[in-house]
């Protein structure tokens, strides 16, 4: 697919939703609901009624579970400063992926999260983030690039680029979330620093700090936390640096104040708090594929075809749901990003 | 329940009375004692029946009912395992009398993880995933064959089995090391990275796997069985 910076923005494709579909074909949110619940109810009869309440919802997996039990987006909706030039809110209950698949609730978003800089469970991040301040954050951009630097966040990023993207974010642990990230092309601050001819890929460090982060405190993992890329990922138009989600600044235990997303690779690569960008020659050693190389690989891309030696990749659960859904060759993304991989054998190269 | 003896009247009267009052005591013991098993036994399912119902199991709540599941299952086989142990330690011998009901609470939370959380609500009857799981993954094949140990030991768990079975009853219970020590490998081959409650639960296991050793080779060199 063609990279043209101007041209992206104003494609639909899978990026963002439309969202100049008339108000008057959207069905109002109560009767949708309404209809979904009825449905729900008639499907599974009285028995339904007697599940708990996530299960429920989970039994209703197709509709979005705003105005039920939990909100959908962050009430009160104020961006930050950094991540909203300008860009509206929206009526995040009405956004869906290119799929059709509605996203997940805000509160599951930033509650159930791995990111063993504040613990190793799921909840831990959420508690132990709340004190870490993101500001003031400085990125140094070196390696192999004819322009190095050392950027204040707020010079870093590119503000004319930001926008926002719904995509799936699939674990390698076999569940699934569809977040609305905020966030501006990868691509942008690469072609800024110039890498060399020789560079073959970006390598990406979280910011080492026990005493901000207390998951580091124990060697869990090689502190700090690097992830990479291969050059031509690192520039594919889906690849992006977050810096919100669901319309405002990343919360600290989502990756504040800046992360990686790549949609179609599992989400260990996607690593946040970055604070480090450095163009090599050498594939560099990522932290789970050195933790543990039989298991995590450097591509990681998302492959039901290629099991993980301890579970099955063929399905996940999309966090909400409550059967698991088929998982998706490249998470979804194979006709955007399969010919970076022609002519690789996908099973050595896990 | 019966009456515990505190009329004056009952108190030192004769030998065979107050020989009645301590049996009646120890009764009262062991019922309290057992209450206070089921109490324990129930109180997991309770709470996570309550945090399900509530909400409260976090984004992932399969994912949450099956893991909390199975690290009960792990709690009450080492109880169990630590109730012989303790007994010798203390002398306390009303303590067998709740080793059989911690040992089904441990099997029932066993099944309540494989059967209910895993079978059921994780993978939803899709055998063919099922059977790919067991047969292929180590992690789960040996947490299934630790789950397929305890059955004929919770089958047999009635007073009319341990009389039928006799010598053998023991040698078959013997089985419940092998399934706590596969359970305890199933849990640390599960995890990604962080191997300290496995390690710990290991560490458990292994002391009273030492006092069992300790209590046969040196306390009783000529003592057999367990």
């Amino acid at each position: 697919m063609e990279t043209d910076d101007a041209s992206n923005l104003e494609r639909p494709m899978l990026i963002r939703r439309p969202d100049d579909i008339p108000s008057s074909e959207i069905t109002p949110e109560h009767v949708y609901l309404n209809r979904r619940r009825f449905l729900g109810a008639a499907a599974a009869g009285a028995a339904l009624a007697a599940l708990p309440s996530r299960l429920r919802a989970g039994l209703r997996s197709a509709a979005p579970r705003a105005g039920h039990d939990r909100a959908h987006g962050p009430s009160g909706g104020v961006a930050g400063r950094a991540t909203a030039p300008g860009l509206p809110q929206k009526d995040w209950s009405k956004v869906r992926s290119e799929l059709d698949e509605p996203l997940t609730p805000y509160e599951d978003v930033t509650t159930y999260n791995n990111y063993y800089e504040f613990g190793t469970l799921k909840g831990d991040p959420v508690r132990h983030a709340q004190d870490f301040e993101p500001r003031p954050w400085s990125i140094q951009v070196d390696g192999l690039c004819a322009k190095p630097g050392h950027y204040d966040l707020e010079d870093f990023i590119v503000p004319s680029r930001i926008e926002d993207r719904v995509y799936r974010l699939r674990c390698v642990e076999a569940w699934s979330m569809v977040v609305p990230w905020r966030g501006f092309p990868l691509k942008d601050v690469i072609d800024r620093a110039e890498p060399l001819g020789s560079a073959r890929f970006v390598e990406f460090t979280t910011l080492y700090d026990p005493e901000r982060m207390p998951g580091q405190r124990r060697a869990v993992l090689d502190w700090p936390y690097v992830e990479g890329l291969r050059l031509d990922e690192a520039r594919h138009p889906l690849t992006i640096l977050a810096t919100g989600l669901y319309g405002r600044d990343l919360p600290n235990q989502n990756g504040a104040p800046l992360r990686l997303v790549v949609p179609w690779k599992y989400g260990f690569k996607s690593i946040k708090a970055i604070v480090r960008m450095r163009f090599t020659e050498e594939m560099p050693a990522t932290t789970w594929a050195m933790a543990i190389p039989n298991e995590y690989g450097f591509f990681a891309n998302v492959n039901p075809e290629v099991d993980h030696p301890r579970w099955s990749q063929k399905r996940e659960r999309r966090i909400g749901e409550l059967r698991r859904r088929r998982t998706l060759p490249f998470n979804g993304y194979a006709e955007q990003v399969a010919s970076l991989y022609a002519g690789m054998d996908l099973r050595r190269w896990f | 329940m019966t009456q515990a003896p505190t009329s004056p009247l009952a108190l030192g009267v004769d030998a065979r009375a107050a020989k009645l009052g301590e049996s009646v005591l120890r009764r009262r013991r062991v019922a309290l004692l057992r209450a206070g098993v089921w109490a324990l036994g129930l109180w997991p399912t309770l709470r996570l029946g309550w945090l399900a119902w509530r909400d409260g199991l976090g984004a992932n709540p399969i994912e949450a009912l099956l893991h909390r599941t199975g690290d009960w299952t792990l709690v009450f086989l080492l109880v169990t395992l630590a109730v012989t142990p303790l007994r010798r330690l203390t002398g306390w011998n009303v303590l067998i009398q709740i080793r059989r009901p911690l040992g089904l609470f441990a099997f029932y939370y066993a099944s309540l993880h494989f059967l209910g959380m895993y079978l059921v609500l994780d993978q939803t009857l899709d055998w063919e995933f099922i059977w790919e799981d067991i047969a292929e993954r180590p992690f789960i094949t040996v947490g299934f064959a630790a789950w397929l140990i305890l059955v004929p030991l919770a089958l047999t768990s009635t007073r009319s089995a341990v009389r039928r079975l006799g010598r053998r009853w023991a040698l078959l219970h013997r089985g419940v090391y092998v399934a706590t020590a596969l359970g305890l490998v199933h849990f640390y081959w599960k995890v990604k990275a962080d191997t300290f409650w496995p390690l710990v639960a290991i560490g458990v296991f292994a002391v009273l796997m030492a006092a069992r050793w300790w209590a046969r080779r040196v306390a009783r060199p000529v003592a057999r069985g367990t």
